[in-house]
């Protein structure tokens, strides 16, 4: 089944959009931060950071600084290290799940010997007021003796190149490689046409507008720690800082991430921030308040992508693809962080995407750099994956000298080969590639645009448009939702998931008001405290809605069935006899009816439950193990660059996407939007850049790291929405948070390279600036005149 | 050595405010620290990202960019403040139009936007545009927030 378009049902029911239930405490300037948190005694930290990419630690001095008025400690490396307190792993690791075994690193919240990016972690004060901490932090005596750094991975690869780590060789940490190298090597033998190309992801940071944040305290009666985190993760958290840093139990920390700022994969990670509060609470007595400023986290969250590829694609005489090949390099910074294997995993096994290509072979490095480790960042893999497809099929295109929507169709995976498994193992469900690039071509009105190129040349400047198709791949892991429903007959939705943006609290209820049939606006959402929700890994990976959504199924299930065994007591009938719908029992289809609510209600009679059932009613759901979803579409981008000053306008943008089963259009809308606009960053504008001799970081706020503004993004995304029911998961969902940002690079640059292919610029590195747009035309110009 | 202090008076909200204060202390830090008014964010410590927005004199000023002395005697209207009912035309249309998914610069983009309406409401999507532009959002793509202006502003416009 394939729709466009929206569903209608009930008012608050699946597939509406109802208005979002968190947005009143935001617009009225109520949301709870962590950075908004204040408690008695509460003391605050400033973080002293590395400003040597690499190099040992001579010597901090620290007597100045704890001198200064208002300080309380400071504490370094060497005193982590006297009380015991571990580093941070990474998530996991390729051979947790049999892969190759790899270079396991653990960071040193404070790093006592060697530092090894720009960011590391050396000293905290702790003082009465943020401002005092401040100043003693500047008064704090590093003294570093350099060594020289690497900062990307090629050079990082090369040989002779400096050693991050002393005994892993060549900065390789590990290597993986999928498909099938002799299959793919007879393919390209075979071919009548092999395109190439050297490609780069360019290194970004989230940039969530709420910097990251944590507040840590340490009850001493019940030796009990409570950390205020702006993860998206907190049981993720809770487990790292427990088993790695601590060396408590689970049980003695409680994670709370209330009002989180946006994440994007970033916030998954547990910091070194965050194991310093509440350390630091423990040794003082008191609360620990750390806010990150922007430049701290430009300089020390984890980055994103950073992959350089080399890519070739194999085609026969009429554009049908016979072979992939790529070998890449993926940047991990100086230490294996977070879930950087995922990102670094996806980049390979998302290939070949939604094309039908029998013969591939790829393989990746995980390379050490002198840099901020990287981690997922929205997309995660996916978009490397698209990055180096869409620009092959266009490369292919004009090599071949057929027109780029035709080689598309020859390639794209058909409808009728689902389920469909890739040269790389990986099994899509569902899925109508061609239909989605159809729909968005002709909605972006793409047969119209020799007239426009006309009028966009009258005024002297060059119009180029691409289409292209990805595919995405969410769902990992399992997770639990727990219903808990009360005296008065009413529910409260314990998520294991954390929404920090993506609306759960309207969605979720949206589920269980069209399941039980119970009041929409009397459905509470609970979700980000590890004291109330028993277990979660949260949300990243586009994984809630498939996810939380079949947990949630799951546990409205078993209400159902619990609710069935009071409702035939309470009307004296056979449980079989018993039917529910619309929120009501009933015995057989006859008027002896219950409301949902009322059952409920009898679970918590003071004495005698009826049936020997026991008092109260809580359901718990798991979902997990089940295959991921592939939610897929098409992007159609045109623009317009002005050849003198190389500025490029987007003047128009469609895409189309398939989301499986729609549960909030206005919501899946907005994801779909701000990820396109998070994609066209990327494309145009930002970039992590160290310089390559001191490893000193070039882009370290928002003065040198370009974020898309207002006025930057184009006038007007047009976004449709389509339904093919995900196969593989009972509601049919498909992920939709990070859709947007996995096609729009390769979309954008794919435009500016048509519209400046009549001049001879083949490639531009991102992010296309004006000044490297028109750097390329200038050489292009060069070029021709020599 | 102490750190030099001043005394400061204002009027925040309708309220009148005095007290003293570090002589270094930001606006923003004042509203925040001092007043508990949490409604208005810090973002960035280069003056870039808006999320501090608010009204000095009925005017948008990003307040991590001023030192509270320099209110001195001035109306300063955060969030909080800028409807009793938290009802104002960009409060409801921001959540019409989905215009927030965060909810961390929403404080800033409306206190930015209202003071934009409040010049001209029947302004285009261009000037909106160009008015947000020390507004950052890294949520919406800015495309719901400046749909949800224009309709403000065609509701203040009558
Ligand atoms: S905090 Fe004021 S502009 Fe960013
Ligand atoms: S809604 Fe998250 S930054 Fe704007």
């Amino acid at each position: 089944m394939l729709r466009f378009g929206v569903n209608v049902g009930a008012k608050f029911g699946i597939g509406q959009a109802v208005r979002r239930a968190e947005d009143r405490r935001f617009v009225a300037g109520s949301g709870r931060y962590v950075g908004d948190i204040v408690l008695p005694g509460m003391a605050h930290a400033v973080v002293v950071y590395s400003q040597h990419a690499h190099g040992m630690i001579r010597s901090i001095d620290t007597s100045r600084a704890s001198a200064m008025p208002g300080v309380i400690a400071v504490l370094t490396g060497a005193d982590a290290v006297a009380d015991g307190i571990g580093g941070l792993p990474p998530y996991f690791m390729p051979a947790d799940s049999g892969g190759p075994p790899g270079y396991r690193t653990i960071r040193p919240i404070l790093v006592a010997d060697r530092v090894r990016c720009i960011g590391d972690r050396i000293a905290v004060v702790i003082a009465e007021s943020e401002r005092q901490a401040r100043d003693a932090a500047a008064a704090i005596d590093v003294d570093i003796a350099p060594l020289p750094a690497v900062v990307s991975p090629d050079a990082a690869a090369a040989p002779g190149a400096p050693l991050v780590w002393d005994d892993c060789p060549g900065n390789a940490c590990f290597t993986l490689a999928f498909g099938d190298v002799a299959a793919t090597e007879a393919a390209f033998a075979r071919a009548a046409h092999v395109v190439a190309l050297t490609i780069h992801n360019n290194r970004i940071s989230a940039n969530s507008i709420e910097p990251r944040c944590a507040v840590g305290c340490f009850d001493p009666a019940t030796a009990g720690f409570v950390l205020h985190t702006s993860s998206q993760n907190p049981h993720g958290v809770r487990k790292v800082l427990a088993q790695s840093v601590l060396h408590v139990p689970e049980n003695d920390i409680r994670v709370i991430s209330p009002d989180v700022g946006g994440g994007f994969g970033m916030k998954a990670d547990a910091y070194p921030e965050d194991a310093i509060v509440l350390w630091a609470a423990r040794r003082l007595g008191r609360p620990v308040k750390w806010v990150g400023t922007r430049s701290e986290a430009l300089m020390g969250d984890n980055h994103g992508r950073d992959q350089t590829a080399d890519a070739a694609l194999a085609l026969d005489e009429h554009g049908r693809a016979l072979g992939l090949r790529l070998t890449a390099r993926h940047a991990l910074g100086a230490y294996v962080a977070s879930a950087t294997v995922a990102p670094i995993t996806f980049a390979m096994r998302m290939l070949p995407g939604v094309y039908d290509i029998p013969a591939v072979a790829v393989r990746t490095t995980a390379t050490f750099t002198n840099c901020s480790p990287t981690g997922p960042y929205r997309g995660a893999g996916r978009p490397e994956a698209c990055f180096a497809l869409e620009r092959l099929m266009d490369m292919a295109a004009r090599a071949i000298g057929i027109d780029r929507v035709d080689i598309r169709r020859r390639n794209l995976i058909s409808a009728d080969q689902m389920p469909y498994t890739t040269a790389v193992g990986v099994t899509y469900d569902s899925g109508d590639f061609g239909a989605m690039m159809d729909r968005c071509l002709s909605l972006a009105d793409w047969s119209g645009f020799p007239e426009r190129q006309r009028q966009t040349e009258a005024k002297g400047w060059l119009r180029g448009r691409a289409v292209t198709s990805y595919l995405e791949s969410a769902g990992v892991f399992n997770d639990r939702m727990e219903l808990r429903f009360d005296p008065e007959g009413n529910v409260t939705i314990l998520a294991g998931t954390h929404s920090h943006g993506q609306g759960h609290a309207t969605v979720f209820p949206q589920l269980i008001h069209e399941w039980l049939g119970l009041p929409y606006d009397k459905i509470k959402y609970i979700q980000g405290d590890t004291d109330k929700v028993a277990f979660g890994r949260g949300t990243y990976a586009a994984r809630s809605s498939m996810l939380a959504g079949t947990a949630l199924h799951a546990a409205a299930q078993d209400a159902i069935a619990k609710g069935r065994t009071m409702a035939a007591q309470l009307l004296d009938a056979d449980i079989d006899d018993i039917m529910f719908a619309d929120g009501q029992y009933s015995v057989g289809q006859g008027n002896r009816t219950i409301g949902f609510a009322d059952v409920v209600k009898a679970f918590y009679r003071p004495i005698g439950v009826p049936g020997g059932l026991s008092l109260g009613l809580t359901t718990i759901g798991t979902a997990g193990g089940q295959s991921p979803n592939f939610p897929n579409g098409a992007h159609v981008c045109e623009v317009e660059v002005d050849p003198a000053t190389g500025a490029i306008h987007i003047d128009r943008y469609v895409v189309v996407d398939d989301v499986g089963r729609i549960l909030n259009p206005m919501i899946c809308e907005g994801q779909i939007v701000g990820g396109i606009a998070q994609g066209l960053g990327q494309a145009l504008l930002e970039a992590i850049v160290y310089d390559p001799d001191s490893g000193q970081l070039l882009s370290g706020s928002f003065s040198d790291y370009g974020m898309p503004r207002p006025d930057t993004m184009p006038l007007h995304i047009e976004s449709e929405l389509a339904e093919i029911p995900c196969k593989t998961n009972v509601l049919g969902v498909k992920g939709v948070g990070e859709s947007g940002t996995i096609a729009a690079p390769p979309t954008l640059v794919n435009a500016v390279l048509d519209a400046l292919w009549p001049l001879g610029v083949t490639d531009i590195a991102m992010p296309l600036t004006p000044a490297r747009v028109w750097t390329a035309i200038d050489q292009a110009s060069k070029r021709g005149a020599a | 050595m102490s750190e030099p202090t001043s005394r400061i008076t204002l009027e925040v909200n309708g309220r009148d405010v005095t007290a003293d204060v570090p002589s270094r202390t930001l606006l923003v830090e004042f509203l925040r620290d001092n007043l508990g008014l949490t409604g208005t964010h810090v973002g960035c410590d280069t003056s870039q990202c808006g999320a501090c927005t608010v009204h000095l004199d009925g005017i948008a000023i990003k307040s991590c960019t001023i030192f509270a002395v320099q209110a001195q005697d001035a109306t300063v209207t955060t969030i909080e403040g800028l409807d009793p009912a938290a009802d104002h035309p960009l409060q409801r249309s921001f959540q019409r139009c989905h215009a927030l998914q965060c909810g961390f610069c929403t404080p800033g983009m409306i206190m930015a936007a209202a003071s934009l309406l409040a010049t001209d409401p029947t302004v285009g999507a261009a000037e909106v545009r160009g008015a947000l532009e020390g507004n950052l959002c890294r949520c919406t793509g800015y495309q719901p927030i400046i749909a949800a202006v224009l309709e403000a502003g065609k509701e203040l416009a009558g």
